[in-house]
Protein backbone atom coordinates (compact mmCIF):
# COMPACT_ATOMS: atom_id res chain seq x y z
CA UNK A 1 0.00 0.00 0.00
CA UNK A 2 0.74 3.68 -0.59
CA UNK A 3 2.13 5.01 2.75
CA UNK A 4 -0.20 8.26 1.86
CA UNK A 5 -3.22 6.15 2.22
CA UNK A 6 -6.05 6.41 -0.48
CA UNK A 7 -7.79 9.48 -0.15
CA UNK A 8 -4.35 11.75 0.63
CA UNK A 9 -3.23 10.82 -3.17
CA UNK A 10 -4.19 13.34 -6.03
CA UNK A 11 -5.37 9.68 -8.21
CA UNK A 12 -7.77 8.92 -4.81
CA UNK A 13 -9.04 12.48 -4.90
CA UNK A 14 -9.46 12.25 -8.68
CA UNK A 15 -11.67 8.92 -8.07
CA UNK A 16 -14.02 10.41 -5.80
CA UNK A 17 -14.29 13.35 -8.27
CA UNK A 18 -15.46 11.17 -10.50
CA UNK A 19 -17.41 8.67 -8.70
CA UNK A 20 -19.36 11.62 -7.10
CA UNK A 21 -19.82 13.43 -10.27
CA UNK A 22 -21.04 10.08 -12.29
CA UNK A 23 -23.12 9.53 -9.48
CA UNK A 24 -24.96 13.32 -9.82
CA UNK A 25 -25.42 12.44 -13.78
CA UNK A 26 -27.59 9.26 -12.52
CA UNK A 27 -29.44 11.57 -10.23
CA UNK A 28 -29.87 14.18 -13.26
CA UNK A 29 -31.72 11.40 -14.85
CA UNK A 30 -34.07 10.23 -12.13
CA UNK A 31 -34.82 14.31 -11.33
CA UNK A 32 -35.37 14.82 -14.99
CA UNK A 33 -37.65 11.46 -15.42
CA UNK A 34 -39.66 13.19 -12.54
CA UNK A 35 -39.90 16.73 -13.74
CA UNK A 36 -41.28 15.51 -17.49
CA UNK A 37 -44.16 14.69 -15.90
CA UNK A 38 -44.72 18.58 -15.14
CA UNK A 39 -45.52 18.89 -18.91
CA UNK A 40 -48.67 16.57 -18.17
CA UNK A 41 -49.11 17.02 -14.87
CA UNK A 42 -52.29 19.96 -15.13
CA UNK A 43 -54.43 17.64 -16.76
CA UNK A 44 -55.46 15.64 -13.32
CA UNK A 45 -54.40 18.60 -11.11
CA UNK A 46 -51.24 17.60 -10.16
CA UNK A 47 -52.56 14.97 -8.49
CA UNK A 48 -50.60 12.41 -10.03
CA UNK A 49 -47.48 14.18 -9.63
CA UNK A 50 -47.92 14.78 -6.04
CA UNK A 51 -48.73 11.43 -5.41
CA UNK A 52 -44.69 10.83 -7.03
CA UNK A 53 -43.71 13.26 -4.99
CA UNK A 54 -45.18 11.57 -1.69
CA UNK A 55 -43.28 8.56 -2.89
CA UNK A 56 -40.20 10.76 -3.46
CA UNK A 57 -40.04 11.62 -0.05
CA UNK A 58 -41.50 9.04 2.36
CA UNK A 59 -40.06 5.87 0.02
CA UNK A 60 -37.45 4.21 2.09
CA UNK A 61 -34.94 3.23 -0.87
CA UNK A 62 -35.35 6.64 -2.35
CA UNK A 63 -34.59 8.47 1.27
CA UNK A 64 -31.37 5.70 0.98
CA UNK A 65 -30.56 7.23 -2.35
CA UNK A 66 -31.21 11.11 -1.60
CA UNK A 67 -29.11 10.92 0.99
CA UNK A 68 -26.18 9.26 -0.82
CA UNK A 69 -27.04 12.44 -3.02
CA UNK A 70 -26.77 14.72 -0.58
CA UNK A 71 -23.25 12.97 0.78
CA UNK A 72 -22.46 13.51 -3.33
CA UNK A 73 -22.67 16.91 -3.52
CA UNK A 74 -20.94 17.95 -0.54
CA UNK A 75 -18.44 15.43 -1.16
CA UNK A 76 -18.05 16.67 -4.52
CA UNK A 77 -17.78 19.70 -3.68
CA UNK A 78 -15.09 19.45 -0.63
CA UNK A 79 -13.11 17.60 -2.70
CA UNK A 80 -13.17 20.05 -5.94
CA UNK A 81 -12.29 22.88 -3.30
CA UNK A 82 -9.14 21.17 -1.83
CA UNK A 83 -8.03 19.72 -5.92
CA UNK A 84 -8.37 23.37 -6.57
CA UNK A 85 -6.10 25.14 -4.28
CA UNK A 86 -3.52 22.78 -4.15
CA UNK A 87 -3.30 23.04 -8.21
CA UNK A 88 -3.23 27.40 -7.87
CA UNK A 89 -0.37 26.45 -5.17
CA UNK A 90 0.68 24.13 -7.78
CA UNK A 91 1.57 27.25 -9.87
CA UNK A 92 2.61 29.93 -7.30
CA UNK A 93 4.14 32.92 -9.84
CA UNK A 94 1.74 32.74 -12.97
CA UNK A 95 2.68 33.19 -16.58
CA UNK A 96 2.70 37.15 -17.86
CA UNK A 97 1.51 35.92 -21.22
CA UNK A 98 -0.75 32.67 -21.74
CA UNK A 99 -2.71 31.66 -24.29
CA UNK A 100 -4.96 28.51 -22.81
CA UNK A 101 -7.56 28.26 -25.59
CA UNK A 102 -4.81 26.89 -27.75
CA UNK A 103 -4.69 23.91 -26.50
CA UNK A 104 -7.43 23.21 -24.01
CA UNK A 105 -11.41 23.68 -24.17
CA UNK A 106 -12.94 26.48 -22.66
CA UNK A 107 -15.12 24.66 -19.93
CA UNK A 108 -12.34 22.06 -18.94
CA UNK A 109 -10.39 25.52 -17.99
CA UNK A 110 -13.62 26.49 -15.66
CA UNK A 111 -15.16 23.90 -13.95
CA UNK A 112 -15.07 25.51 -11.08
CA UNK A 113 -16.77 28.05 -12.01
CA UNK A 114 -19.33 26.27 -13.72
CA UNK A 115 -19.66 24.16 -10.65
CA UNK A 116 -20.16 27.14 -8.48
CA UNK A 117 -23.04 28.51 -10.18
CA UNK A 118 -24.59 25.11 -10.56
CA UNK A 119 -24.13 25.15 -6.27
CA UNK A 120 -25.64 28.40 -6.28
CA UNK A 121 -28.31 27.49 -8.58
CA UNK A 122 -28.59 24.43 -6.04
CA UNK A 123 -29.25 25.87 -2.96
CA UNK A 124 -31.38 28.74 -4.16
CA UNK A 125 -33.55 25.48 -5.85
CA UNK A 126 -33.36 23.11 -2.77
CA UNK A 127 -34.84 26.68 -0.71
CA UNK A 128 -37.63 26.92 -3.37
CA UNK A 129 -38.75 23.23 -3.73
CA UNK A 130 -37.12 21.00 -1.55
CA UNK A 131 -37.45 23.07 1.87
CA UNK A 132 -41.28 23.70 1.15
CA UNK A 133 -42.27 20.19 0.42
CA UNK A 134 -40.42 18.68 3.77
CA UNK A 135 -40.55 22.01 6.24
CA UNK A 136 -43.19 24.50 4.41
CA UNK A 137 -46.73 25.57 4.79
CA UNK A 138 -47.80 23.68 1.82
CA UNK A 139 -51.66 23.34 0.60
CA UNK A 140 -53.22 19.91 1.10
CA UNK A 141 -54.54 18.06 -1.70
CA UNK A 142 -57.24 14.92 -1.92
CA UNK A 143 -56.50 12.15 -4.12
CA UNK A 144 -59.16 10.09 -5.92
CA UNK A 145 -58.60 7.43 -2.96
CA UNK A 146 -59.39 9.74 -0.19
CA UNK A 147 -55.59 10.70 1.01
CA UNK A 148 -54.34 13.93 1.40
CA UNK A 149 -51.21 14.28 -0.11
CA UNK A 150 -49.13 17.90 0.09
CA UNK A 151 -49.77 20.00 -3.22
CA UNK A 152 -46.05 20.20 -4.38
CA UNK A 153 -47.46 20.65 -8.05
CA UNK A 154 -49.30 24.01 -6.94
CA UNK A 155 -46.44 25.44 -5.31
CA UNK A 156 -43.91 24.27 -8.63
CA UNK A 157 -46.24 25.97 -11.16
CA UNK A 158 -47.14 29.09 -9.26
CA UNK A 159 -43.24 29.67 -8.68
CA UNK A 160 -43.24 30.24 -12.01
CA UNK A 161 -46.26 32.10 -12.43
CA UNK A 162 -45.56 35.63 -13.30
CA UNK A 163 -49.21 36.43 -12.06
CA UNK A 164 -48.36 34.90 -8.91
CA UNK A 165 -44.77 35.29 -8.43
CA UNK A 166 -43.87 38.87 -9.74
CA UNK A 167 -40.08 37.33 -9.71
CA UNK A 168 -41.31 34.80 -11.70
CA UNK A 169 -38.93 35.88 -14.76
CA UNK A 170 -36.36 36.28 -12.62
CA UNK A 171 -36.67 33.11 -11.30
CA UNK A 172 -36.72 31.16 -14.97
CA UNK A 173 -33.73 33.22 -16.10
CA UNK A 174 -31.40 31.98 -13.01
CA UNK A 175 -33.17 28.45 -13.57
CA UNK A 176 -31.55 28.83 -17.12
CA UNK A 177 -28.25 30.24 -15.91
CA UNK A 178 -27.93 27.33 -13.89
CA UNK A 179 -29.06 24.87 -16.58
CA UNK A 180 -26.60 26.48 -18.51
CA UNK A 181 -23.47 26.02 -16.37
CA UNK A 182 -24.48 22.71 -15.58
CA UNK A 183 -24.81 21.94 -19.46
CA UNK A 184 -20.78 23.40 -19.60
CA UNK A 185 -19.91 21.95 -16.89
CA UNK A 186 -21.17 18.61 -17.99
CA UNK A 187 -19.48 19.00 -21.91
CA UNK A 188 -16.08 18.53 -20.30
CA UNK A 189 -17.18 16.62 -17.00
CA UNK A 190 -19.04 13.47 -18.10
CA UNK A 191 -16.11 11.92 -20.47
CA UNK A 192 -13.71 13.63 -17.86
CA UNK A 193 -14.58 11.70 -14.72
CA UNK A 194 -14.40 8.11 -17.16
CA UNK A 195 -10.53 9.39 -17.91
CA UNK A 196 -10.48 9.76 -14.17
CA UNK A 197 -11.24 6.28 -13.49
CA UNK A 198 -9.09 5.15 -16.24
CA UNK A 199 -11.99 3.70 -18.30
CA UNK A 200 -10.70 4.87 -22.22
CA UNK A 201 -9.94 2.61 -25.02
CA UNK A 202 -9.28 2.97 -28.53
CA UNK A 203 -12.83 2.09 -30.04
CA UNK A 204 -15.21 2.91 -27.27
CA UNK A 205 -13.83 6.16 -25.89
CA UNK A 206 -15.40 8.03 -28.62
CA UNK A 207 -18.79 6.70 -27.63
CA UNK A 208 -18.36 8.02 -24.01
CA UNK A 209 -16.97 11.94 -25.76
CA UNK A 210 -20.31 11.48 -28.10
CA UNK A 211 -22.46 10.26 -24.87
CA UNK A 212 -21.17 12.89 -22.77
CA UNK A 213 -21.66 16.04 -25.27
CA UNK A 214 -25.19 14.61 -25.71
CA UNK A 215 -25.71 13.87 -22.17
CA UNK A 216 -24.80 17.69 -21.16
CA UNK A 217 -26.80 19.19 -24.35
CA UNK A 218 -29.76 17.18 -23.40
CA UNK A 219 -30.17 17.06 -20.09
CA UNK A 220 -30.18 20.46 -19.23
CA UNK A 221 -32.31 21.71 -22.74
CA UNK A 222 -34.71 19.63 -21.00
CA UNK A 223 -34.91 20.56 -17.63
CA UNK A 224 -35.25 24.11 -19.33
CA UNK A 225 -37.99 23.41 -21.69
CA UNK A 226 -39.93 21.99 -18.61
CA UNK A 227 -40.10 25.46 -16.79
CA UNK A 228 -40.48 27.39 -20.11
CA UNK A 229 -43.37 25.40 -21.15
CA UNK A 230 -44.39 26.36 -17.69
CA UNK A 231 -43.83 30.09 -17.82
CA UNK A 232 -45.13 30.35 -20.64
CA UNK A 233 -48.34 28.40 -20.46
CA UNK A 234 -49.69 30.68 -17.82
CA UNK A 235 -47.69 34.29 -19.14
CA UNK B 1 13.62 40.38 -39.39
CA UNK B 2 13.52 42.66 -36.05
CA UNK B 3 11.93 41.69 -32.25
CA UNK B 4 11.26 42.90 -29.41
CA UNK B 5 11.82 40.56 -26.58
CA UNK B 6 9.87 40.32 -23.60
CA UNK B 7 12.57 38.04 -21.20
CA UNK B 8 12.14 36.64 -17.42
CA UNK B 9 15.13 37.72 -15.51
CA UNK B 10 15.86 36.79 -12.36
CA UNK B 11 19.14 37.06 -10.98
CA UNK B 12 18.55 33.62 -8.87
CA UNK B 13 15.99 31.01 -6.63
CA UNK B 14 15.81 33.78 -4.38
CA UNK B 15 15.44 36.65 -6.45
CA UNK B 16 12.39 38.31 -7.46
CA UNK B 17 12.21 38.54 -11.04
CA UNK B 18 11.27 41.03 -13.57
CA UNK B 19 10.31 41.17 -17.44
CA UNK B 20 12.90 43.03 -19.09
CA UNK B 21 12.51 44.22 -22.74
CA UNK B 22 15.33 43.81 -25.58
CA UNK B 23 14.96 45.13 -29.13
CA UNK B 24 17.07 42.50 -31.18
CA UNK B 25 17.76 42.93 -35.25
CA UNK B 26 19.03 41.32 -38.16
CA UNK B 27 17.17 38.14 -37.33
CA UNK B 28 16.94 35.53 -40.14
CA UNK B 29 13.99 33.20 -40.94
CA UNK B 30 16.43 30.06 -40.76
CA UNK B 31 18.04 30.85 -37.21
CA UNK B 32 16.27 28.52 -34.51
CA UNK B 33 14.67 30.31 -31.50
CA UNK B 34 18.36 29.16 -29.54
CA UNK B 35 20.35 31.22 -32.09
CA UNK B 36 18.28 34.02 -32.21
CA UNK B 37 19.02 34.04 -27.87
CA UNK B 38 22.70 33.13 -28.63
CA UNK B 39 22.46 36.64 -30.99
CA UNK B 40 20.82 38.05 -28.10
CA UNK B 41 23.28 37.18 -25.36
CA UNK B 42 26.53 37.80 -27.71
CA UNK B 43 24.65 41.00 -27.94
CA UNK B 44 24.42 41.49 -24.35
CA UNK B 45 27.97 40.35 -23.48
CA UNK B 46 29.28 42.68 -25.98
CA UNK B 47 27.46 45.43 -23.95
CA UNK B 48 29.19 44.10 -20.77
CA UNK B 49 26.11 42.67 -19.00
CA UNK B 50 24.73 39.31 -17.79
CA UNK B 51 23.91 37.40 -20.60
CA UNK B 52 20.24 35.05 -20.09
CA UNK B 53 20.57 31.95 -19.17
CA UNK B 54 18.47 29.39 -20.56
CA UNK B 55 19.24 25.50 -21.02
CA UNK B 56 19.82 23.42 -24.26
CA UNK B 57 22.12 20.65 -24.91
CA UNK B 58 21.70 18.53 -28.32
CA UNK B 59 19.86 20.79 -30.11
CA UNK B 60 18.05 18.63 -32.16
CA UNK B 61 14.82 18.04 -30.15
CA UNK B 62 15.70 14.82 -28.69
CA UNK B 63 17.45 15.02 -25.20
CA UNK B 64 14.64 17.80 -23.65
CA UNK B 65 16.92 20.42 -22.22
CA UNK B 66 15.48 23.42 -23.62
CA UNK B 67 12.43 24.38 -22.51
CA UNK B 68 11.13 28.40 -22.51
CA UNK B 69 7.42 29.17 -22.41
CA UNK B 70 6.77 31.58 -25.58
CA UNK B 71 4.54 33.75 -26.26
CA UNK B 72 1.98 31.80 -23.91
CA UNK B 73 2.98 28.55 -25.05
CA UNK B 74 5.69 25.83 -24.00
CA UNK B 75 8.21 25.53 -27.07
CA UNK B 76 6.19 28.25 -28.91
CA UNK B 77 3.50 28.36 -31.31
CA UNK B 78 4.31 25.04 -33.24
CA UNK B 79 3.55 21.80 -32.26
CA UNK B 80 5.30 18.68 -32.08
CA UNK B 81 8.38 20.66 -31.55
CA UNK B 82 11.05 22.21 -29.37
CA UNK B 83 12.16 24.99 -28.57
CA UNK B 84 15.75 24.41 -30.37
CA UNK B 85 13.13 23.20 -33.60
CA UNK B 86 11.15 26.59 -33.59
CA UNK B 87 12.68 28.64 -36.59
CA UNK B 88 12.30 32.25 -36.39
CA UNK B 89 10.14 32.09 -39.29
CA UNK B 90 7.21 31.30 -37.28
CA UNK B 91 7.38 34.80 -35.97
CA UNK B 92 5.88 37.75 -37.93
CA UNK B 93 8.55 40.34 -38.78
CA UNK B 94 8.36 43.08 -36.00
CA UNK B 95 6.73 40.59 -33.41
CA UNK B 96 6.90 41.19 -29.48
CA UNK B 97 7.60 37.80 -28.15
CA UNK B 98 6.98 36.60 -24.60
CA UNK B 99 9.73 34.51 -23.27
CA UNK B 100 9.00 32.60 -19.67
CA UNK B 101 10.52 30.03 -17.71
CA UNK B 102 8.60 26.83 -17.17
CA UNK B 103 6.31 28.31 -13.90
CA UNK B 104 5.74 25.20 -11.51
CA UNK B 105 6.65 24.69 -7.56
CA UNK B 106 7.80 21.95 -8.38
CA UNK B 107 10.32 23.50 -11.25
CA UNK B 108 12.06 26.39 -9.45
CA UNK B 109 13.65 29.08 -11.03
CA UNK B 110 17.38 28.48 -10.95
CA UNK B 111 18.15 31.65 -12.54
CA UNK B 112 16.27 33.66 -15.50
CA UNK B 113 14.77 30.88 -17.96
CA UNK B 114 16.58 28.27 -16.30
CA UNK B 115 14.25 25.74 -14.22
CA UNK B 116 15.46 23.24 -11.83
CA UNK B 117 14.19 19.87 -13.19
CA UNK B 118 15.41 17.17 -10.80
CA UNK B 119 12.14 16.62 -9.34
CA UNK B 120 11.39 14.22 -12.84
CA UNK B 121 14.56 12.67 -11.66
CA UNK B 122 13.20 11.41 -8.53
CA UNK B 123 10.38 10.41 -9.71
CA UNK B 124 12.49 8.20 -12.29
CA UNK B 125 14.22 6.89 -9.58
CA UNK B 126 11.14 6.08 -6.99
CA UNK B 127 9.86 3.36 -9.42
CA UNK B 128 11.06 3.75 -13.30
CA UNK B 129 13.20 1.00 -13.26
CA UNK B 130 12.70 -3.18 -13.47
CA UNK B 131 15.10 -5.15 -11.81
CA UNK B 132 17.34 -7.86 -13.16
CA UNK B 133 18.71 -10.35 -11.99
CA UNK B 134 22.25 -10.73 -12.89
CA UNK B 135 23.68 -13.10 -10.80
CA UNK B 136 25.47 -15.09 -13.56
CA UNK B 137 23.19 -16.22 -16.13
CA UNK B 138 21.90 -12.78 -17.60
CA UNK B 139 18.49 -13.54 -19.95
CA UNK B 140 18.81 -12.11 -23.47
CA UNK B 141 15.62 -9.38 -23.16
CA UNK B 142 14.61 -10.52 -26.83
CA UNK B 143 14.00 -14.52 -25.61
CA UNK B 144 10.40 -12.60 -23.87
CA UNK B 145 8.06 -12.55 -27.21
CA UNK B 146 6.67 -9.03 -27.13
CA UNK B 147 3.20 -8.05 -28.63
CA UNK B 148 4.09 -6.09 -32.05
CA UNK B 149 1.29 -3.47 -30.51
CA UNK B 150 2.47 -3.59 -27.15
CA UNK B 151 6.41 -2.82 -28.22
CA UNK B 152 4.70 -0.01 -30.22
CA UNK B 153 2.64 1.40 -27.29
CA UNK B 154 5.96 0.77 -25.24
CA UNK B 155 8.13 2.69 -27.40
CA UNK B 156 6.24 5.57 -28.05
CA UNK B 157 5.21 6.14 -24.51
CA UNK B 158 9.66 5.81 -23.66
CA UNK B 159 9.95 8.68 -26.67
CA UNK B 160 8.93 11.02 -23.82
CA UNK B 161 12.13 13.07 -23.24
CA UNK B 162 11.50 14.63 -19.83
CA UNK B 163 11.24 18.34 -20.89
CA UNK B 164 8.40 19.07 -18.88
CA UNK B 165 6.28 21.23 -21.53
CA UNK B 166 3.13 19.50 -20.23
CA UNK B 167 3.72 20.68 -16.56
CA UNK B 168 4.60 24.08 -17.66
CA UNK B 169 1.81 23.90 -20.37
CA UNK B 170 -0.85 22.58 -17.67
CA UNK B 171 -3.19 24.98 -15.80
CA UNK B 172 -2.70 23.00 -12.68
CA UNK B 173 1.21 22.31 -13.11
CA UNK B 174 0.38 18.79 -13.22
CA UNK B 175 3.39 15.94 -14.23
CA UNK B 176 0.61 13.21 -14.79
CA UNK B 177 1.71 13.22 -19.09
CA UNK B 178 5.53 12.70 -17.67
CA UNK B 179 4.72 10.05 -15.00
CA UNK B 180 2.18 7.82 -16.89
CA UNK B 181 4.53 7.71 -20.39
CA UNK B 182 7.61 6.55 -17.33
CA UNK B 183 4.86 4.08 -15.84
CA UNK B 184 3.63 2.84 -18.94
CA UNK B 185 6.39 2.29 -20.81
CA UNK B 186 7.31 -0.44 -18.35
CA UNK B 187 3.78 -1.21 -17.70
CA UNK B 188 3.34 -2.53 -20.77
CA UNK B 189 6.35 -5.07 -21.55
CA UNK B 190 6.36 -8.47 -19.79
CA UNK B 191 9.56 -7.38 -18.05
CA UNK B 192 7.96 -4.81 -16.21
CA UNK B 193 5.10 -6.55 -14.40
CA UNK B 194 6.40 -7.89 -11.30
CA UNK B 195 6.91 -4.51 -10.09
CA UNK B 196 4.38 -3.06 -12.02
CA UNK B 197 1.71 -2.26 -8.97
CA UNK B 198 4.64 -1.00 -6.66
CA UNK B 199 5.76 1.10 -9.26
CA UNK B 200 2.75 3.10 -10.25
CA UNK B 201 2.56 3.29 -6.45
CA UNK B 202 5.25 4.59 -5.74
CA UNK B 203 5.72 7.06 -8.86
CA UNK B 204 2.55 9.00 -8.21
CA UNK B 205 3.44 9.27 -4.79
CA UNK B 206 6.92 11.19 -5.27
CA UNK B 207 4.87 13.31 -8.38
CA UNK B 208 2.49 14.05 -5.07
CA UNK B 209 5.68 14.80 -2.65
CA UNK B 210 7.26 17.14 -5.49
CA UNK B 211 4.02 19.29 -5.43
CA UNK B 212 2.64 18.76 -8.98
CA UNK B 213 -1.14 19.80 -9.53
CA UNK B 214 -4.10 17.59 -9.84
CA UNK B 215 -5.00 16.55 -13.28
CA UNK B 216 -8.49 17.94 -14.25
CA UNK B 217 -8.01 16.21 -18.04
CA UNK B 218 -7.69 19.69 -20.05
CA UNK B 219 -6.00 17.65 -22.04
CA UNK B 220 -3.18 20.85 -22.80
CA UNK B 221 -0.41 18.54 -22.18
CA UNK B 222 -0.78 16.24 -24.97
CA UNK B 223 -1.78 19.24 -27.48
CA UNK B 224 1.77 20.69 -26.13
CA UNK B 225 4.19 17.39 -25.98
CA UNK B 226 6.89 17.99 -28.69
CA UNK B 227 6.87 14.23 -28.52
CA UNK B 228 3.08 13.58 -28.69
CA UNK B 229 2.47 11.47 -25.77
CA UNK B 230 -1.11 10.28 -25.37
CA UNK B 231 -3.64 10.73 -22.60
CA UNK B 232 -4.12 6.76 -23.40
CA UNK B 233 -1.28 6.98 -20.70
CA UNK B 234 -2.36 8.86 -18.42
CA UNK B 235 -5.88 6.24 -18.20
CA UNK B 236 -3.56 3.80 -17.86
CA UNK B 237 -2.17 4.96 -15.01
CA UNK B 238 -5.24 6.21 -13.35
CA UNK B 239 -6.04 2.43 -14.23
CA UNK B 240 -2.74 0.13 -12.40
CA UNK B 241 -2.79 3.24 -9.46
CA UNK B 242 -6.84 2.20 -8.68
CA UNK B 243 -6.47 -1.32 -9.06
CA UNK B 244 -3.21 -1.24 -6.65
CA UNK B 245 -5.09 0.65 -4.28
CA UNK B 246 -7.88 -2.02 -4.31
CA UNK B 247 -6.44 -4.89 -4.51
CA UNK B 248 -3.17 -3.24 -1.82
CA UNK B 249 -0.15 -5.03 -3.34
C1 LIG C 1 -21.88 21.77 -6.15
C2 LIG C 1 -21.48 22.34 -7.24
C3 LIG C 1 -20.36 21.76 -8.04
C4 LIG C 1 -19.06 22.13 -8.02
C5 LIG C 1 -18.46 23.21 -7.18
C6 LIG C 1 -18.33 21.28 -8.93
C7 LIG C 1 -16.99 21.37 -9.19
C8 LIG C 1 -16.27 20.48 -9.95
C9 LIG C 1 -14.85 20.52 -10.13
C10 LIG C 1 -13.89 21.52 -9.56
C11 LIG C 1 -14.51 19.46 -10.91
C12 LIG C 1 -13.11 19.06 -11.28
C13 LIG C 1 -12.72 19.54 -12.59
C14 LIG C 1 -12.25 18.43 -13.46
O1 LIG C 1 -11.97 17.31 -12.97
O2 LIG C 1 -12.13 18.69 -14.63
C15 LIG C 1 -15.71 18.78 -11.22
C16 LIG C 1 -15.77 17.66 -11.97
C17 LIG C 1 -16.92 17.03 -12.30
N1 LIG C 1 -18.19 17.41 -11.92
FE1 LIG C 1 -18.70 18.91 -10.74
N2 LIG C 1 -19.20 20.42 -9.50
C18 LIG C 1 -20.44 20.69 -8.99
C19 LIG C 1 -21.60 20.08 -9.30
C20 LIG C 1 -21.67 19.04 -10.17
C21 LIG C 1 -22.90 18.41 -10.54
C22 LIG C 1 -24.29 18.82 -10.03
C23 LIG C 1 -22.56 17.41 -11.40
C24 LIG C 1 -23.41 16.41 -12.11
C25 LIG C 1 -24.64 16.40 -12.23
C26 LIG C 1 -21.12 17.42 -11.56
C27 LIG C 1 -20.42 16.54 -12.34
C28 LIG C 1 -19.05 16.51 -12.47
C29 LIG C 1 -18.30 15.51 -13.20
C30 LIG C 1 -18.87 14.33 -13.98
C31 LIG C 1 -16.96 15.84 -13.08
C32 LIG C 1 -15.78 15.10 -13.69
C33 LIG C 1 -15.00 14.34 -12.69
C34 LIG C 1 -13.57 14.14 -13.11
O3 LIG C 1 -13.09 14.81 -14.02
O4 LIG C 1 -12.87 13.37 -12.50
N3 LIG C 1 -20.62 18.42 -10.80
N4 LIG C 1 -16.77 19.41 -10.62
S1 LIG D 1 5.24 13.91 -21.70
FE1 LIG D 1 5.84 15.21 -23.46
S2 LIG D 1 5.80 17.30 -22.61
FE2 LIG D 1 5.83 15.92 -20.86
S3 LIG D 1 7.99 15.66 -20.33
FE3 LIG D 1 7.51 13.97 -21.75
S4 LIG D 1 8.03 14.78 -23.77
FE4 LIG D 1 7.93 16.56 -22.42
S1 LIG E 1 18.12 21.22 -26.82
FE1 LIG E 1 17.73 19.05 -26.75
S2 LIG E 1 15.60 18.99 -27.11
FE2 LIG E 1 16.03 21.09 -27.45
Amino acid sequence: MAQTGILKSSLAKKYAMAATGLFLCLFLVGHLAGNLQLFTAGADGGRQFNEYAKFMTTFPAVKILSYLTYFAVLFHLADGIVLSIQNRKARPVRYAMERPSTNAGWSSRNMMVLGTIVLVFLVTHMQNFWWQMHFGEIPMQKLDDGTMVKDLYSVVIAFFNPELNSFALLALGLYLLGQFALGFHLWHGFSSGFQSVGVRHPRYSAIIGLAGKAFSVVVPLLFSAIVVFMYFTQA
Amino acid sequence: MDFTLKIWRQDGPQDEGRMETYPISDITGDMSFLEMMDVLNDKIIRDGQDPVAFDHDCREGICGMCSMFINGEAHGPNRKTTTCQLHMRSFKDGDTIYIEPWRAAAFPVVKDLAVDRSAFDRIIQSGGYVSVNSSGNPLDANAIPVPKDDADEAFNAATCIGCGACVATCKNASAMLFVSAKVSQLALLPQGQPERMNRVQRMVDQMDKEGFGNCTNTGACEVECPKGISLDNIARMNRDYLKSQVTGE
